[in-house]
């Protein structure tokens, strides 16, 4: 609905467990529970206080839908009586509804200031012993959005601190996640520092105490960091940041352990971004080829349309293995499966070249093999006449590529060839004409 | 400070020579009359002593916290004996005159504390409980007004209980008294009784609560043929014009409500119309009433009367009178014997005089436009063409153009209802705890909202909340200047009536049955409405009426139903055996 309830929602593995177990099963059937209401209601004749919070509520949800500040404001204003409710369960679950709806209004309501908001978080922070945490890092959230970096990192000292006896070890992901933001606050001032510091000459007097300085904000980000990224779950900023800084402090080992742990830990869930940096970092530091390969492989598994590909594409190529080159062919097949791919020039150029060296070589089954799968549909979306026509008038170039590769997989009578090689145009004579050669040359499909 | 902390010192003060000792904080004595300071300090007898003194601090504390909450000794009838006294102050302010408090409602209580063996007789329950002699002859000189003086006496009671409670030596005493097992939520209350009276299940006396004050008000309001229905009382209490909702609020500070009180006196629910009907002929029964005054044809509840006034209040023409005065006539429903309320006859029943007034006008709309979504859009036809042409002459009445006004007015009144009852602030400034344990949390909570109610009040839209409007049995007004609410009063139903012979006529000739047979057995609803088998005109009508009464459109439907039972007596005593004069076409 909005970026701040996307900047509120941070994806972490304490979250989902949550849900879970506020669902039962994690998962959520709004139809069943609205069931299961008329059930209960039916059974039980509800208090006309329970259908005064009920409806307020939903009131207060069609006004925030529609942008009605004001009128979601009156709603709140009644509708926090709730906290007042006799029934314990839904005293219970009030507060949360309240900080996410409030801190929503509060969020976008004209007369709303930064100050309404912080006494606002601050109530509600002390409202029950589950929320503070969780209030206190959305509020931090709230002031970074709003660039007030020291208040949000004064809160988030706060929070750290919090101690509730049981109740504070059962949130430790939460702790550690208000200590990660905290390192992240940190590595802000860090590398602001550096920037500083690659402006300085070394032999001036100030280089000194500013690296000083440097050192030791890294070594207390490092801590902040270095606590959460032992939990699985998906934390690119914090990996991004504490890397930087191992590798800074020339920590290299340090950095690829942490890299590799992210990206290979089975605890961890699937995210590709953690291939792409381990990649990136390899790269970097001059890795063999294969090793390479092989980071890029797990990322081709997850994202076979990442940019990332044709780089694969040509480490492949430059390998001697033949089970290479054929990973190569379908790695380009695989982008080409994705409607955001399908004006991609550099992909189809490789696959005419591709195709034509493979069936050069001798290698029909490859194609056909990879072919099979795909030859229901790839002819309407790839080839159809429409796209013939479109191609032609906006980039002639790819047009002839594409009917150099239709042509090979469909044979001379494809729609798409035959509008094109119908086509003439000066400057592309030549090459219309190796790629009719080509066509009759290779095409899969004899007539 | 503590006077009996310096009693052993009898010496005389040397400045004003009275004997009156306190001790200060450094342990010396001082005169409490002139606060003279002396060097005589007290003295600490042994060691032993100080942890001693200790505890007596402590105690003492908790005795002090102890009488905040304590107040008065009171008695849950005499709560219901105060919210009664609130309504019945408010329907004065409504207009109702002074002799419905002091003559009605007044022996009314009376009665009831009588039958329900509270007071005004030989043995009341709580003296026997108690035990004190100190009750037994207030029930013969306490009155009405004399209220006050009945939580007096207690006052004094109580005092002299608490003097004797302070008396003994603090020492032979627990340094922790016991409060009616204050951790358990169900066992204490601020009332003396409250936890016994919430226990109580006698068979065949009817227990107070707090819908039933509302009873008490609508008994004696039919008793005194006030002119207001019981649909009015619960639309007034819903206004706020009656107090219902957190009466307890207005009860004297000293009367503190905690535990059991809560369940008795604090209430989270509107008054159901059938609910605090069922109640008002419970406690009649109960009260053993006699018959009630007569409803005559000039009272406000004849449904003449009442016809008319509904009439007014849904935009219909005056001339529709007339019919609805036959209607009445012929079903006999405008005759004394039938109207008037009589609680000792064998099965007592009370008319719902508003639903039944209503019922008819829906019968005499069914009459003149068969609401069957067809003949009354012709007829509506017919009556446009003419207003076009006839500018000049008194315009027919439209149902159309009525219906697209009605629907149009009722919305607007309908959604503002709803987010009224949306927005209504339940709970009160003076929350309720179900024990001293959990009191500190339930005032936090109450902090806590009022708080953060505070900050969300300025960021309401500046334009005042809608003023809360003077009580008024009309909801709605009708003028002839406002295209939006045009008034249909003065329209004439010529073009719906014809002539024939001497008397007039309905053109239209059917007529369809609300219910073709009514249910038989032992359950208590006599028919069902399912709004889908019917006309979208007559479900228009049973929702505006039933929203206006603020009532279930069942019960709506089934007051018309019962009142064409009236009417179609021979056809549906012989069914299928000859055709009635009327001819009635089924509904589907």
């Amino acid at each position: 609905m909005s970026d701040f309830s996307e900047l509120m929602r941070p994806s972490t593995e304490g979250d989902r467990m949550e849900t879970c177990v506020l669902s039962g099963t994690g998962m959520h059937f709004p139809w069943l529970q609205k069931y299961l209401n008329s059930v209960l209601t039916e059974r039980k004749k509800e208090k006309a206080f329970a259908q005064t919070t009920t409806e307020c509520l939903s009131l207060m949800q069609q006004a925030l839908l529609k942008h009605q500040w004001q009128q979601a404001a009156g709603y709140m204003h009644s509708y926090l009586q709730v906290l007042e409710d006799w029934d314990v369960i839904k005293r219970q679950a009030a507060p949360e509804i309240i900080w996410k709806l409030g801190s929503e209004i509060l969020f976008y309501h004209p007369k709303s200031s930064v100050e309404t908001f912080n006494t606002f978080a601050d109530r509600m922070k002390n409202i029950g012993v589950m929320n503070y945490l969780k209030i206190s890092l959305q509020h931090a959230l709230y002031l970074l959005h709003h660039g007030m970096l020291e208040d949000a990192s004064r809160n988030l000292h706060q929070a750290e601190t919090w101690r509730y006896g049981d109740k504070s070890s059962s949130q430790e992901v939460l702790i550690n996640l208000v200590q990660a933001y905290k390192g992240l606050l940190q590595y802000y001032t860090w590398s602001k520092k550096k920037m500083e510091l690659s402006q300085l000459d070394e032999e001036d007097y100030a280089y000194n105490t500013a690296s000083q300085s440097m050192l030791n904000h890294s070594w207390k980000t490092s801590i902040n960091l270095c606590a959460l990224i032992q939990i699985p779950g998906v934390w690119d900023p914090f990996v991004k940041s504490y890397v930087e800084m191992l590798d800074f402090y020339g920590d290299r080992d340090g950095a690829r352990e942490v890299l590799t742990n992210y990206a290979y830990d089975d605890k961890f869930p699937s995210n590709p971004n953690a291939h792409v940096y381990l990649y990136n970092f390899l790269k970097k530091e001059k890795a063999p080829r294969e090793k390479l390969i092989s980071v890029l492989k797990i990322l081709y598994q997850i994202v076979p349309s990442h940019k990332l590909m044709f780089e694969f594409y040509r480490l492949l190529r430059k390998s001697e293995k033949e089970e290479d080159q054929k990973l190569g062919l379908e790695v380009l097949f695989g982008v080409l499966d994705f409607a955001g791919c399908t004006r991609n020039i550099t992909a189809w150029k490789y696959l005419a070249k591709h195709l034509r060296q493979t069936l050069a070589g001798n290698r029909l089954a490859w194609i056909q093999e990879l072919w099979d799968s795909r030859k229901n549909w790839w002819p309407n979306f790839h080839f159809s006449f429409f796209w013939a026509k479109s191609d032609w008038k906006e980039e002639k170039t790819l047009a002839c590529e594409k009917a150099l590769v239709a042509g090979i997989l469909l044979g001379k009578g494809c729609r798409y060839f035959r509008y094109i090689s119908k086509q003439d145009h000066q400057v592309l004579k030549k090459k219309m004409k190796r790629m009719k050669k080509s066509v009759k040359k290779f095409s899969i499909v004899k007539p | 400070m503590d006077l009996e902390e310096a009693k052993e010192l009898k010496e005389r003060c040397t400045q004003c020579a009275a004997v009156s000792w306190g001790v200060t904080d450094e342990g010396k004595y001082y005169c409490t009359s002139c606060h003279n300071v002396t060097e005589r300090s007290k003295e600490v007898v042994d060691t032993a002593a100080i942890p001693n003194t200790k505890i007596q601090a402590i105690s003492r504390g908790l005795k002090r916290k102890r009488k905040l909450e304590k107040g008065w000794d009171w008695y849950v009838c005499e709560g219901f004996q105060l919210i009664l006294c609130q309504q019945v102050e408010a329907l004065k302010t409504l207009g109702v005159g002074p002799e419905l408090k002091n003559d009605v409602l007044h022996s009314f209580w009376k009665r009831y504390l009588q039958k329900s063996k509270q007071a005004y007789c030989k043995n009341p329950i709580r003296t026997r409980r108690r035990k004190t002699t100190a009750l037994e002859d207030t029930p013969s000189h306490s009155d009405w007004d004399s209220e006050p003086e009945l939580i007096s006496d207690f006052i004094c009671s109580s005092f002299a209980e608490s003097e004797a409670e302070s008396q003994p030596d603090l020492h032979t005493q627990k340094p922790f008294p016991i409060i009616k097992a204050p951790n358990s939520a169900y066992t204490c209350s601020g009332s003396l009784d409250g936890v016994e009276y919430s226990q109580r299940k006698e068979k065949g006396i009817v227990k107070m609560t707090v819908p039933r004050t509302l009873a008490f008000c609508y008994l004696s309001l039919l008793w005194q043929r006030e002119a207001i229905t019981l649909s009015d009382l619960l639309r007034f209490v819903e206004e706020g014009h009656i107090p219902y909702i957190n009466t307890f609020e207005h009860f004297p500070e000293e009367m503190k409500l905690y535990g059991r009180d809560k369940l008795i006196f604090a209430i989270e629910s509107w008054p159901i119309y059938e609910d605090i009907y069922k109640n008002t002929i419970e406690l009649a029964t109960f009260l053993d009433l006699p018959r009630f005054p007569d409803i005559t044809k000039d009272c406000y509840l004849h449904p003449d009367i009442l016809c008319m006034k509904y009439l007014m209040e849904v935009n219909l023409p005056d001339e529709m009178h007339n019919l609805t005065c036959q209607v009445v006539k012929m079903t006999g429903i405008g005759e004394a014997d039938f109207l008037t309320f009589d609680p000792i006859a064998k099965k007592a029943k009370t008319v719902k005089y508003d639903v039944q007034a209503i019922a008819i006008i829906i019968v005499v709309l069914k009459l003149l436009f068969l609401l069957n979504d067809n003949l009354e859009w012709s007829l509506s036809d017919i009556a446009e063409k003419y207003n076009e042409k006839n500018k000049k002459d008194k315009p027919w009445f439209d149902f159309r153009k009525w219906y697209q006004v009605m629907k149009k007015s009722i919305d607007e009144k309908k959604q503002k209802w709803e987010e009224a009852r949306a927005k209504y602030l339940w709970k009160s400034e003076k929350p309720l705890y179900l024990s001293s344990y959990n009191r500190p949390v339930v005032y936090k909570r109450r902090e806590v909202v009022v708080n953060l109610q505070k900050q969300f009040s300025t960021l309401i839209d500046s334009t005042p909340v809608a003023e809360k409007q003077n009580p008024s049995s009309f909801q709605f007004n009708w003028t002839e200047e406002n295209p939006n609410r045009t008034c249909f009063h003065g329209h004439s139903l010529q073009g719906i009536l014809k002539k024939k012979g001497q008397s007039l006529t309905t053109m239209n000739s059917l007529y369809w049955l609300s219910t073709q047979k009514f249910c038989k057995s032992h359950c208590k609803h006599v028919t069902t409405y399912e709004e889908s088998y019917f006309s979208q005109s007559y479900q228009f009508v049973i929702s505006l009426f039933s929203f206006l009464l603020r009532i279930k459109t069942s019960s709506l439907h089934e007051e018309v139903s019962l009142i064409e039972k009236r009417i179609f007596k021979a056809k549906y005593n012989q069914s299928k055996k000859k055709p009635s004069k009327k001819k009635i076409r089924k509904v589907k």
